[in-house]
């Protein structure tokens, strides 16, 4: 089991109010799934992921990770585990501006133990999503798709056990958000576990597995029947 | 970092010129010779300036006690006294008129003081005590009252008396900031009877034969002057005179220009201070800019240590190229000054501490260090999920 929460339960604290948020989730997620937690603004799928990789502790409950448990981790730990087991793709994108595609492909790998042949690696990830082209471009200067192609590189560069995405298609549009979500079955089919994080029906069926959680209660954990796979003609909302 | 450059390049400027204002200082001083002793009225402290020369009038010196210096019994290691009386007033000759300083003083004078007869003679001793009205000018006087006319025998009128001008001095500069061309020599009784109604003295000076002797002159000075002046105490307590050699007055000069060097290096510290400040506001805005920057690297697997070390570095980095502006902008200005210093006259020598360029580095180093420090662990603690979130 890669993933494993038992009764995970989040509240926010501000002075006297106490937001709960999650009211103790329990699922499991193996080794090569893909996932989308789907849910509607507000119910608490963002502060789910945000938990899951390791961005924000539970209040209580257990987050198994790779067999670790993560509520025992101090912040090094904690960081050691986002830079290797972990990959974000983030809605919007989140690169470092001034700096080269290449190097915000590298930047996961200078906080990295294994720091050989960095510049070949980031290369040629960005082969793999089509950007050997925009190396040495800066991240103003290429398309939202492009950025978002980016950033799943440098998800990737180091390898990790699971990728976050979170509403990556939610600022591109149709055309381009179709390459990316192509881009994410791909790299399941290749192995990689996904957990996309959606409030889109459509696109929450390009997974394998809908966990839908509603006013931070697991609603409804299915297989998806009707699976979507992302084709040129497909029209994405 | 304006702060920083302003701050560093005065410490530079400041010490370059606080070295070059001692050294400037010291040279005046070593070419008047160190075997000189001069006597003050009033008492003193050990280190501090004589009373005198705060303005304060004493009269306790008098001609007498000049006269008594000059025996070799008195003071065996004796060259030769002068006594002075001094004043300044309007020199009138025709029409012409010119301010200027008068030196009443000894015949003595070129004896201990130096100095060049260009035209005529210097008074003698029958017209030192005589009251006779003779004077000679020195070469700015001169130049200034009778431009390319003949002075020698011409009268020249000063406090109503008349009198007859029998040497003009060569022109010797300004030496222990003292301008010895632009004063009018004229002997000490007349001086002291018609020009400046006064009997007691405003120095003595001696020329000791070597200065080897010094201490023991000295010593013999003050010893003649108690007996002098019936005083009993030998501690120096009840003196009503003060006692120097050149070589006091270097060390007096060398305390004050260090105290004022001192000072002024505190205040261009605490401008630094205030740019230190000025780098940690500039600091802890780029924190709040680059939040979502530091969110997502924590994202992405950076350690707090990553981030500390990359703000502190950032600050260290804008403070050190600080620093390094202004010790190049101080060297510079300094050079300026010396340049500027030269043209005035002054043998003014260009001199840059090492010491105070690895200051300049150090401190503004330093300054990156503890003012980035606060905006860098602010950006260090900072949750990855909060910084993400941050608009």
């Amino acid at each position: 089991m890669l993933i494993s929460v038992k009764n995970l339960k989040k509240e926010f604290r501000n002075g006297e109010v106490i937001t709960s948020v999650l009211h103790g989730l329990s699922f499991g997620i193996e080794k090569g799934e893909f996932v989308s937690i789907m849910g509607p603004s507000g119910s608490g799928k963002s502060t789910l992921m945000h938990i899951l990789g390791l961005l924000d502790r539970l209040s209580s409950g257990i987050y198994e990770l790779d067999g670790k448990d993560t509520t025992k981790m101090n912040d090094d730990e904690l960081a050691f585990f986002r830079n290797e087991k972990i990959g974000f793709v983030f809605q919007s994108f989140n690169l470092l501006a001034r700096t080269s595609v290449l190097d915000n492909v590298i930047l996961p790998l200078t906080y990295s133990k294994n720091r050989k042949n960095v510049k070949g690696r980031a290369k040629d990830i960005l082969k793999s999503v089509g950007l050997s082209h925009r190396y040495n471009y800066y991240t103003n200067q290429i398309s939202g798709g492009e950025k978002q192609r980016v950033a799943i590189a440098r998800a990737l560069v180091n390898n990790p056990s699971v990728i976050f995405a979170d509403e990556p298609t939610g600022n591109l549009d149709s055309k381009s958000g179709i390459q990316v979500m192509k881009i994410l079955q791909d790299l399941n089919e290749a192995g990689n576990t996904i957990i996309l994080v959606t409030h889109e029906t459509f696109t929450a069926e390009h997974a394998k597995r809908i966990i839908y959680v509603k006013d931070g209660l697991l609603e409804k954990d299915y297989k998806v029947e009707k699976r979507r796979f992302a084709t040129k003609g497909e029209i994405l909302k | 970092m304006l702060g920083i450059i302003i701050g560093v390049g005065a410490v530079i400027i400041i010490m370059s010129v606080g070295a070059g204002a001692q050294s400037l200082i010291l040279d005046q001083i070593k070419t008047l010779g160190t075997d000189l002793v001069g006597i003050l009225p009033g008492n003193s402290g050990e280190d501090g300036p004589p009373t005198a020369v705060m303005g304060v009038t004493i009269t306790t010196l008098k001609y007498e006690d000049a006269q008594e210096l000059k025996k070799k019994k008195n003071v065996p290691n004796v060259a030769d006294v002068v006594a002075y009386t001094k004043g300044a007033g309007a020199l009138v000759w025709k029409s012409n008129s010119y301010d200027t300083s008068f030196s009443g003083c000894s015949a003595s004078y070129m004896n201990v003081e130096g100095g060049i007869i260009e035209e005529g003679r210097f008074f003698n001793e029958d017209e030192e005590t005589n009251l006779s009205k003779v004077l000679v000018l020195g070469s700015t006087v001169k130049k200034e009252l009778f431009g390319n006319s003949q002075a020698i025998g011409e009268k020249v009128k000063l406090n109503k008396h008349l009198f007859e001008v029998i040497g003009v001095m060569s022109e010797r500069g300004t030496v222990a900031f003292q301008n010895y061309d632009d004063q009018v020599f004229l002997p000490i009784k007349t001086m002291q009877k018609l020009i400046a109604g006064v009997d007691h003295l405003g120095m003595i000076r001696v020329r000791v034969d070597s200065s080897d002797n010094i201490d023991k002159a000295m010593s013999d000075i003050k010893l003649t002057l108690r007996e002098q002046h019936d005083i009993k105490n030998q501690e120096g307590f009840d003196d009503d005179f003060t006692v120097r050699s050149s070589a006091d007055a270097l060390d007096i000069i060398t305390t004050i220009t260090d105290a004022l060097t001192y000072f002024l290096t505190t205040m261009s510290a605490l401008s630094l201070l205030v740019g230190g400040i000025g780098i940690m506001n500039i600091m802890l805005v780029n924190v709040t800019e680059r939040t979502r920057e530091i969110g997502l690297k924590k994202a992405i697997g950076a350690r707090r240590i990553n981030i500390l070390s990359q703000f502190l570095i950032e600050a260290i980095f804008v403070t050190l190229f600080g620093g390094i502006i202004g010790i190049l902008f101080g060297v510079f200005i300094s050079y300026l000054i010396s340049v500027g210093a030269h043209l005035l006259g002054y043998n003014w020598n260009f001199i840059i501490d090492p010491f105070s360029i690895f200051l300049g580095i150090s401190v503004s180093t330093l300054i990156g260090v503890v003012f980035g420090i606060y905006p860098a662990n602010k950006a260090s603690k900072l949750e990855p999920v909060e910084a993400l979130r941050y608009e």
